[in-house]
């Protein structure tokens, strides 16, 4: 479908699509297989300026915002959503700064992370801390013009890869939501380190490890924004972000389906191609709906988010849900379509299976993503 | 700073080529048309130069309109500007007219400390074009560049792919090289490049600009006589063992045993 696209934006599709079918897509089942970070071709999309699309232009970025994000991330997903995570980290990890960072600090990291000379990362989750963030137990304490961060950050992506993390740390326990602030840690700070690469069902190439924090002592002006305004901070972050996880969804959800109905074509059973068999046909038919909606939708909330800033929560949501929800149902589907073959590791869609189950949950459960809907329902309703 | 210029030619893609029946010529219409893929090293190589030493990198191309495509790209891969010869007095140039045209272009735009051109097109295969444009230019050349190992500015010290291995030579400025694949890996095009390309305006050079000799460009300039052309003859069936070295002998073995 024509999403009406401007020539700016048809510029970045084409220039991410390159990357994706000449490096990503043969690369895939390597990175998968080995489970390495793939430096590489990250390198390649940040040297083709992809790393600087929602920066503004005075720090070194394209100018661009979370649909511009979502155009290209759409097709490094398209690719391996586990590259795509990786690339997508770096944004989450920038978005802090963007939002409520001082000048001095955009001037400071921004420009490097839109060269993508040094990768970004965010650090909210704890053992303790997932979808209740008010879980988090690791500490801020101010000593002097410098505050010693301790703690341990849990699934932490780009961890280790990334020389820029943006990590949310207690600094008042009694002002409940206002006793959290967001901090700049670089990985040259002393007492940070990284713990060992965990093992996942997807996504394996991206780098997901321990932050540990151990006196971890960092100048007073990598606060961003002001103290308290932590908790603020991240729920501002996570709506600019969570399109930009939607749109996985939507090029896993692609790449399942072109995956299936080639098959389909060349599959022969009882004489005919199976894509004759309305079994077959009505999944590819059902699969091209639900990605179709979900990119409508995904394309729809990220323009609002990029439009409405402070009044994005529900597009966000509602796009993050619907868009890895169906995600996960397609692929599932795709493997069905190529029956014996799709379970084998020799073609590509149980990898895509096995990738597209972390979308319903990092960056807040599908089950949390209703739980904002359906508040932001009850204050629509309330007025 | 260090004036490159880069030599760039559109072909078929070899993906996709097909061969008249009747004239046994290449169809080229229909067929998609890419920058020849020797040429991206070329042009890989002429940027990451210039951004070392400071410079600037020039495409250059004979070719039809439709040519500046392949140049657009060279400069969407961070090329500084491009220049297309085109004129219908180059149609039907073999080699020989060809780096009659590139040298004089060459002069016209104000010459270059260094000339890049790709080992070979994928099209014609005949690795002339380098040498031959050397010459035209009164260059030093060295084909088969495989590594780049250092370069001041004045001169360049290179490595030369070999049958049996390599050369280590030293080269002094201005010259020529043309290049294989193994000397990089080419950047595919940045978002900040196509914008550029987009934008570019493709300075066209016809035979009068380039003040090119009448009877040395185009098929009246091509000594090159193509007496026949034909496909080679399918060879014969061919048999693949595969399995272990010990399985694929015992296999081997008993095919043999077959014919004795």
């Amino acid at each position: 479908m024509d999403y009406f696209l401007s020539e700016e934006q048809e510029m970045i599709v084409d220039v991410a699509r390159r990357i994706t079918d000449e490096m990503i897509i043969p690369q895939r089942a390597h990175f998968d297989e080995t489970e390495e970070y793939p430096r590489e071709i990250l390198n390649a999309l940040a040297q083709a300026d992809l790393y600087g699309l929602y920066i503004a232009e005075e720090y070194g970025g394209f100018g661009g915002g979370s649909f511009e994000m979502v155009l290209a991330l759409e097709q490094v997903a398209r690719g391996c959503t586990g590259m795509a995570t990786a690339f997508a980290a770096s944004a989450l990890g920038a978005y802090p700064i963007i939002i409520s960072g001082s000048e001095e600090m955009k001037q400071k990291y921004l420009p490097e992370i839109a060269s993508g000379k040094r990768f970004a990362a965010f650090a909210l989750t704890e053992s303790g801390a997932g979808s209740d963030a008010s879980g988090i137990q690791t500490t801020a304490v101010q000593d002097g013009d410098h505050w010693v961060l301790n703690g341990t950050k849990q699934w932490i992506t780009n961890a280790g890869e990334a020389g820029i993390y943006t990590v949310i740390a207690i600094t008042d326990r009694k002002r409940g939501a206002r006793g959290a602030t967001m901090f700049v840690v670089e990985d040259t700070d002393p007492g940070f380190s990284v713990g060992p690469k965990e093992k996942k069902m997807g996504i394996r190439c991206s780098s997901t490890r321990e932050v540990i924090l151990k006196d971890c002592r960092i100048p007073a002006d990598r606060i961003i924004g002001r103290v308290g305004m932590g908790f603020i901070i991240v729920m501002k972050t996570l709506d600019v972000s969570r399109p930009g996880i939607a749109v996985l969804g939507v090029g896993l959800g692609q790449a399942a389906l072109d995956e299936a109905a080639r098959y389909a074509k060349q599959r022969v059973q009882f004489g005919k191609p199976i894509i004759s068999f309305q079994a077959v046909s009505h999944m590819l038919a059902d699969m091209a709906i639900q990605i179709e909606a979900a990119r409508a939708l995904v394309y729809a909330a990220s323009r609002h988010v990029d439009a409405h800033r402070d009044q994005a929560s529900k597009a966000a949501s509602m796009c993050k849900v619907f868009a890895t929800d169906v995600a996960m149902k397609v692929t599932v589907d795709a493997v069905q379509v190529l029956g014996g073959y799709g379970f084998m590791r020799e073609y590509p869609v149980e990898k895509m299976m096995r990738d597209a189950k972390i979308l319903q949950i990092y960056e807040g459960t599908n089950q949390i993503q209703r739980n904002v809907i359906g508040q932001e329902l009850n204050k629509e309703y309330t007025k | 700073m260090i004036r490159i210029v880069v030599c760039v030619k559109q072909v078929p893609d070899a993906k996709d080529v097909r061969l008249d029946p009747v004239t046994n010529t290449m169809a080229r219409e229909g067929v998609q048309a890419i920058m020849n893929p020797y040429d991206r090293h070329a042009v890989e190589e002429g940027v990451r130069l210039a951004g070392e030493l400071g410079g600037k990198v020039t495409v250059l191309s004979m070719g039809p309109p439709q040519a500046g495509e392949t140049l657009r790209e060279a400069v969407s891969c961070g090329a500084d500007e491009a220049v297309l010869v085109s004129d219908r007095a180059f149609a039907g140039a073999d080699t020989w007219a060809t780096t009659h045209t590139l040298a004089q272009a060459i002069k016209t735009i104000g010459g270059a400390d260094l000339v890049l051109c790709g080992k070979q097109a994928i099209d014609g295969d005949t690795a002339q074009v380098g040498p031959g444009l050397a010459e035209r230019l009164g260059l030093p050349y060295v084909t088969c560049v495989k590594k780049m190992l250092s370069c001041d500015g004045q001169t360049i010290r290179l490595q030369r792919l070999m049958d049996d291995g390599y050369d280590t030579l030293e080269v002094r400025l201005p010259a020529l090289f043309t290049v294989v694949k193994e000397i990089n890996e080419p950047r595919l095009p940045s978002l900040k490049g196509k914008m550029k390309a987009k934008k570019l305006a493709i300075k066209t050079l016809t035979a009068t600009d380039i003040d090119a000799d009448p009877d040395q460009i185009g098929l009246k300039g091509s000594p090159t006589q193509v007496v026949r052309v034909f496909s080679p003859q399918p060879r014969g069936a061919r048999t693949m063992f595969s399995g272990t070295v010990d399985e694929q002998v015992e296999q081997l073995a008993a095919e043999l045993e077959k014919i004795l």
